[in-house]
């Protein structure tokens, strides 16, 4: 593929990830954050955002899996969960762990659990879809373009 | 990547260094600002970093609250600023704050996904100078370095000022100038020019809100010396005077000490966990449940012992004042200081008020104290005069108070039975659970003038920490020692402790004291006395709080909102609040702009504050602004507003309570906004 295709592809595919409600604007800050002297911040970023999450998910799958639930716990993780990933962006997820949240202040396992699942649900997406979008990056690049980043005005 | 220090290539680094001297500011600030960024989020930490250093800033970031400290600590100029986050695990933000406060003057911006008023509020009693809500834009942390030069500034104009001494007389002690001495060692920039003899002050503010004094700085080192000076004392027996004189660092006033040592015990009762005050608080003023005095008591005892040398307050009435203040303020945050002098910050414009309230986590008086450490210091000597003035007042006022609900004198001896409950109920930190006896009306005269801040924070602290009733008025005496400007006085009372929760009355004189001290600008804040009275009017209060005010403060009548609310015992929350809403409107308890501050001290507090209480006060409140004119009151220009304007009473008292629950009852700021509450017979 062309350098400039790709770059036309790059741009719809981010758009679509917009639209869809994946990603928010905070997506777009870390994007135009990035610059000549941290070419690759949002990758970076993006990397630690998974091994986090991933990190907290397994937390939450145990700490639900207990016979009495501590639902500070799994409260404070998914706080951080939230946190973790409003700062990259990932709306979806960040909106799964304010319904996740209410639950736990309910105390209620049942609920938690099918939150927790949908939050997994959302994360394994969203994941996906920034793998995709960072791949075509890095195509970009390779084939000596540059990411159109100023086209994300939309 | 708990810490990673990143040294910008530019050379700016030198530059914040350089702009220490004086006003100056490089020609390249605020690129190289230094800056320390603390969240546990690795996330956030990364975009945060790559943010600021975006803004051309010097970052280091670190994931943990205590890694953040002790960076501090082994640097305590190195950095500018701190920005952290709330909701760590371990320390929170909102304690790291209060040990900023404490030990190094640095500015702290709060930061959190989670914007509600409360939360937010707590940042700003504490002391933060800014509160950022997540995601955090890159336009706000472009303007970051705006606190460093406004609070550079202060520091200056204390010193600038400082030549005159207007209230100089009343000051005690010649300037603190805390700045000078201690900072010293930091290095710190303001000392730079330290004009520092003459004053600490002078200006003064005596009803200037904002109290630029310079401060001192606590350094590590200092406040090292410090701790061991109170270990050998006893926590329960350190008195400023000693401490200082343990210490025997040339240049470090009474005041400076004072001020710090409210703080510390702030501190130090909220890491003990200060559960205790809640139950205590609502069980009423009378009761000591709050037996919080120990720590005030202390405190207050040196004041209290002013004010009783004035020979204004009556000892009982101090006892009282003092019991109930200190064991209310001082059960709930660590240290009333702390407490006071943030929400002094509150309602006095402090730029950063901070005031540590004691919500039962921490005593937030991190940032508040720095700014206590300046103000307080210097006015202590003016506080104390004031006090004294007011304690006088106050004195007559509690007299009065008393009278009104008990009689006369025997509101003394009702105070004091409430104070000694509550001593005894709580056990004070300090141990004395032993309400100060007869100091308390004198302290708690002394906070309104000069405490305002701390009566309020304490009050506050207490108050919100606990159930309040008791701390508060710990704090209110914490904060006449401090010497607040009346206007963190001002806000103290606002803290309209515990009317909801607390006994009633307990609260009552937690925050009468603080609240009236501050916003009246007289120092010595009469208002609290209404408070105090209350308490022991309990049982009557309503009607009796009424009466006191009649008596010194004019509680209904003035609807000037000016200063805080006095002590009107209605309702406590309900004065608190509207109290605080009140004085604002006055626009300008200039003082005190107690703002805030619930203020209400409202009646009796007779332990209950309730809504019906709250009725009562209404009709006090009648003109919202209790006013404790000097006049009546003598020398206190407190004027204790209460500023009921139209408060509903249930919705203040719910408010109330509420606060007290969250601890926000600092909530000095206007963020009360009692317009909307229907006074039945307040006529606002």
């Amino acid at each position: 593929m062309e350098v400039g295709q790709m770059q036309r592809t790059w741009v719809e595919y981010t758009k679509s990830l917009f639209m869809e409600g994946f990603l928010d604007g905070q997506f777009t800050q870390l994007q135009l954050l990035q610059d000549e002297s941290n070419p690759d911040f949002v990758v970076e970023v993006v990397s630690l955002f998974f091994e986090d999450s991933e990190r907290l998910l397994n937390d939450l799958t145990r700490a639900l899996d207990q016979q009495s639930v501590d639902f500070k716990r799994v409260d404070a993780h998914v706080h951080q969960l939230k946190g973790s990933s409003s700062s990259i962006g990932a709306q979806r997820v960040k909106n799964a762990c304010i319904a996740f949240r209410s639950f736990c202040e309910q105390q209620n396992s049942e609920a938690c659990l099918k939150c927790l699942q949908q939050v997994k649900q959302e994360y394994y997406l969203v994941k996906n879809k920034l793998e995709t979008l960072i791949r075509l990056e890095q195509q970009i690049v390779a084939a000596g373009g540059s990411v159109p980043m100023e086209e994300l005005s939309f | 990547m708990n810490l990673t220090k990143e040294k910008k290539s530019m050379s700016t680094a030198s530059s914040s260094v350089g702009w220490k001297a004086g006003d100056v500011v490089p020609d390249q600030f605020p690129a190289g600002l230094r800056v320390l960024v603390v969240d546990d989020e690795p996330t956030w930490l990364m975009v945060l970093e790559k943010m600021l250093r975006n803004c051309l800033y010097e970052v280091t970031k670190c994931n943990r609250a205590e890694t953040a400290l002790s960076l501090l600590r082994e640097n305590k100029n190195g950095y500018d600023i701190v920005i952290s986050d709330v909701h760590m695990p371990e320390m929170d933000g909102f304690e790291l704050l209060e040990h900023i406060g404490l030990e190094m003057d640095v500015p702290v911006i709060m930061m959190s996904a989670d914007g509600e008023k409360n939360v937010v509020m707590k940042g700003v009693i504490r002391g933060a100078c800014d509160y950022l809500i997540k995601p955090v834009g890159m336009e706000a942390l472009k303007n970051i370095w705006q606190h460093v030069v406004r609070k550079k500034r202060n520091v200056w104009k204390h010193l600038e000022q400082s030549g005159s001494v207007e209230e100089g007389d009343r000051q005690q002690k010649q300037s603190e100038d805390v700045d000078h001495s201690s900072s010293a060692n930091a290095g710190n920039r303001r000392n730079s020019k330290k004009r520092k003899d003459e004053e600490e002050d002078a200006e003064e503010r005596d009803d200037t809100s904002t109290l630029k004094k310079p401060r001192v700085v606590w350094s590590v080192e200092l406040h090292q010396q410090f701790v061991a000076a109170v270990n050998q004392l006893g926590i329960d027996k350190a008195v400023p005077k000693k401490i200082l004189e343990l210490m025997n660092v040339p240049g470090l006033t009474r005041e400076n000490v004072a001020s710090h040592l409210q703080k510390y015990r702030l501190y130090l009762r909220r890491s003990s966990g200060v559960s205790q005050h809640q139950n205590n608080l609502n069980s009423g003023f009378i009761t000591p449940q709050e037996a919080t005095y120990g720590p005030l008591s202390s405190l207050n005892g040196l004041d209290l012992q002013t004010l009783a040398a004035t020979g204004q307050l009556p000892a009982q009435s101090l006892a009282t004042l003092q019991a109930a203040g200190i064991g209310r303020s001082v059960v709930k945050s660590r240290i009333p200081m702390p407490i006071v002098d943030q929400r002094n910050l509150f309602s006095f414009e402090f730029p950063k008020l901070r005031i540590g309230d004691g919500q039962q986590q921490q005593l937030s008086t991190g940032k508040p104290m720095n700014l206590l450490h300046g103000i307080p210091t210097t006015l202590e000597p003016k506080q104390l005069a004031n006090l004294h003035h007011s304690a006088q007042s106050l004195g007559s006022m509690n007299m009065q108070v008393n009278a009104h609900g008990s009689q006369g004198g025997q509101n003394n001896s009702s105070l004091m039975q409430i104070s000694q409950s509550q001593s005894r109920g709580q056990t004070l930190n300090e141990a004395t659970g032993n309400h100060v006896p007869t100091l308390l009306p004198s302290s708690m005269a002394q906070p309104i003038l000069s405490n305002p801040v701390v009566g309020g924070v304490l009050a506050r602290n207490g108050l919100t920490e606990n159930g309040r009733g008791t701390e508060y008025n710990l704090v209110s005496q914490s904060s006449s020692m401090l010497n607040f400007p009346l206007n963190s006085a001002a806000e103290l009372s606002n803290n309209s402790f515990p009317l909801g929760t607390s006994p009633g009355i307990s609260s009552l004189t937690s925050k009468g004291v603080p609240q009236e001290e501050v916003s009246s600008e007289i120092k010595g804040s009469v208002g609290f006395m209404p408070s105090y009275d209350i308490f022991s009017d309990l049982n009557q209060h309503k009607s009796h709080d009424w009466e006191l005010h009649n008596v010194g403060m004019t509680f209904n009548a003035s609807q000037q909102n000016n200063s805080l609310q006095s002590n009107l015992d209605i309702g406590p929350s309900v004065l608190s609040h509207q109290g605080f809403s009140s004085s604002r409107r006055t626009g300008q308890n200039s003082n005190i702009s107690a703002v805030g501050k619930p203020m209400f001290t409202a009646g009796d507090a007779s332990e209950r504050v309730n809504a019906q209480d709250v009725g009562h006060f209404n009709t006090f409140f009648a003109d919202n602004s209790v006013r404790v004119k000097s006049e009546i009151v003598s020398d206190a220009n407190c004027q204790i507003n209460i500023f009921p304007e139209q408060f509903g009473q249930e919705d203040l008292m719910s408010t109330l309570l509420k606060q007290q629950q969250q601890g926000h009852i600092a909530s000095a700021e206007n963020e009360f906004d009692f317009d909307g509450y229907p006074l039945d017979n307040m006529p606002v």
